[in-house]
Parts: structure tokens; sequence; C-alpha cells
């Protein structure tokens, strides 16, 4: 298990909720989100596969880049696939601004 | 929430609890942001979930005050550890002072999970031995219905767990026993049970199979609906004895498996 810990400035929008999705189950994660505490986005992660710190760098940074927001997510990870990932943190926000 | 005519299997164990409860009256108790999880699964090498893998959900039922409490089978096989199991334990015997007090809350246990969590070993135990404690003395107030319905199935202590409800509901993809099968075929060999057999172990300890033999009292489809009809029911029509009690049947049934006396021909 590894925790990987990462920051971005904080975006424009702050979502009205907070939102939980996901399951920490074989291919899979649980995502918690919730509006910014401080002048940046915090994420932190904790998964069961180590070594791939890159690899959630760029998940994360293709994140941002599509949603200017000001959050402070959790993920437990249990060996989801980048695309898995991406899809969660997209369900998380969307809910979060619905 | 809208599942109507959703399998109930496949939802998850949040979902599952919306689905039993009245429309709108989900409430849920530390929930995900509480971050009440393992402390003992990380220095284990073992990602927590921020539930623990239970979900406490307040609500009402037929407009009485109710408690659900939903076991997330895709969590680490639903094993009950120390946080999860306290959480189940504290809710009953929180149900049982309201009980004793006139405060009637109906209690529903959503079971999907293997029985303990082998990694906090004792004190899953002795949540789940609480947990007995508490549903043998609050059935007596009020009826506590045990649904197993998930593709976990129930094992371990929670089979006993189940075996105390007043009133278990099982669909065709429930299994209900002690030890699971695959255990059974990890510690004695696929020669004594191969876990991968599914119409062998469904016809031995599938729902439909432990309805025949009054072990379950109710068998319904897989479907959220019908399981929650069959859940109201039981409240409306509690269940006169229960199966636990009922010490004859017991040995009626396992005299009906007895191996030939020792000395006959092996």
């Amino acid at each position: 298990m590894e925790t990987l810990e990462f920051a971005r400035p904080a975006g424009l929008r702050a979502p009205p909720r907070r939102v939980h999705v996901g399951v920490v189950a074989s291919g899979n994660l649980e995502v918690l989100l919730e509006p910014a505490t401080a002048a940046q986005s915090q994420i932190t992660v904790r998964t069961s596969a180590d070594g791939f710190g890159e690899r959630w760098r760029a998940v994360i940074d293709r994140f941002f880049a599509r949603h200017d927001v000001a959050v402070r997510i959790a993920i437990n990870d249990f060996g989801a696939a980048p695309p898995t990932v991406l899809l969660r943190l997209e369900q998380a926000i969307e809910a979060a601004f619905a | 929430m809208s599942d109507a005519g959703a399998s109930f299997s496949e939802l998850d164990a949040r979902e599952r609890a919306h689905a039993l409860l009245d429309a709108r009256s989900f409430r849920e108790l530390l929930d995900p942001f509480e971050r009440v999880e393992s402390p003992h699964l990380p220095p284990q090498g073992i990602v927590p979930q921020s539930d623990d893998g239970v979900v406490v959900a307040r609500g009402r039922i037929d407009g009485v005050e109710a408690v659900v409490l939903s076991i997330e089978g895709n969590y680490q096989g639903g094993s009950i550890g120390e946080v999860n199991g306290a959480k189940i334990a504290g809710t009953l015997e929180l149900a049982l002072r309201d009980a004793k007090r006139g405060r009637i809350v109906r209690p529903v246990l959503v079971l999907d999970t293997g029985g303990i969590r082998l990694q906090e070993a004792n004190l899953g135990i002795l949540a789940i031995s609480d947990m007995h404690a508490a549903i043998v003395s609050l059935r007596e107030c009020v009826p506590v219905v045990g649904i197993v319905a998930g593709r976990i199935g129930c094992f371990g202590g929670m089979g006993i767990a189940a075996g105390l409800c007043s009133t278990l509901i099982g669909t065709e993809i429930g299994r209900l026993g002690l030890n699971g099968p695959e255990v059974i075929e990890q510690e004695a060999g696929s020669a004594e049970l191969d876990a991968r057999d599914r119409p062998r172990i469904w016809s031995t300890i599938g729902c439909r199979r432990r309805r025949e033999q009054g072990l379950i009292e109710v068998f319904v489809e897989d479907d959220a609906i019908a399981i929650s009809a069959a859940m109201r029911a039981a409240f409306r029509e509690p269940a006169k004895t229960f199966r636990s009690r009922d010490i004859d049947a017991s040995r009626a049934r396992i005299a009906a498996y007895a191996l030939p006396p020792t000395g006959a021909a092996r």
C-alpha cells in the first residue's frame, strides 16, 4: 500500500456539496470529494498498487485540465486502471455540481 | 432513487439500504465522511474503506422508525472487523435500549459477508458475539429481519447471526452456511468440495435449498421491490417462534444427514 499526496492551485468553482462514489473492490476505487478548505486543491491517494505515482499524477493533471474546481479529494484505490479512476472522478464531480 | 425492478444483488450496500427504507427517509449514521475506518488494515498493507464496508441507515419502514445495517460484500468480502462489527453491534444495542424504553426501531440486517475479517481476527469475533447477544435480546421486542441476497452469501459467525434473526429472507443468488465453500476447499482440498462446482454448491447451501430445509422463512426473486415487500410483511406478521429455538427440528435435520453407525462398511 502506498499513500500519495498531490496539490494543485484551487480553481474557480467550489462544489456546493460533498460526494461519495465507488467501492474499494478489485479494480475499483472509492472517491470522497468535498469543497476545498484551503487555497489549494488537495488530493490524497491510498492505493494497493505501489510504484504508480507518475501514472496518478497524469490522471490528476488530466482531471484538473478538464475541471477548474476547488476541491479536496480522498481516493481509496484497489488497483483500478487509469480510465476507471477518471470515470469515478467524473462521476463524483458531476454529482457534486448536479 | 428509482430502484423499480432493480436486481437487488447488483446494488451496492448503500443503494440496498435506500431500496428497503421508505422513500426519502434514508439518513446515514457514521457516513463515509466521518472516516470511521479500520485502523488495523493499513499496517497490514490493505487499503481501508471510509465506512469500513458497513452502512448504518436510519429511516422508516411503512412509516415506523427503522435502521438498516447493510454490509458491502465487494469490500474485503464483506468481512467483519473491529470497526464495522462495532457499527453493527452498537446499532443493535441502541435499538434494544430504545425498545426497552418503548420506542420501536425496526432492525434489518443485509448480510453479504464471509464472516470474520481474518486480519482483525479476535476483534471481529468479539464484535460478532456482541451481535449475537443483541439479536437474541432484541428479537423479543421487535422482529429482527435478515436478508441473504448478495453474491458473497452469509457465512461464519455471521451465518450464526443470520440463524438468530426472527425472519430470514433469501434469493436464488444467496448462500447461507458456516464454512463457505472456498474455505472448505482451501482447508480440506478440492476432493472434499470443489468451490467452482456451482450447481453442487447452490443445491447444497443456496437459499432455495435452505428454504426447503426450513433454515430461512422467505424465498423471493432477486428484485429490490420483491425483497422490500417480503421485509415489510415480516414486520407486519412477525414469526411466532424462533427457528433457533426449535431444537427438535434441528436434531431431525442432523439425523437426516447422519452417517452410517461406526463399524459399518466405509
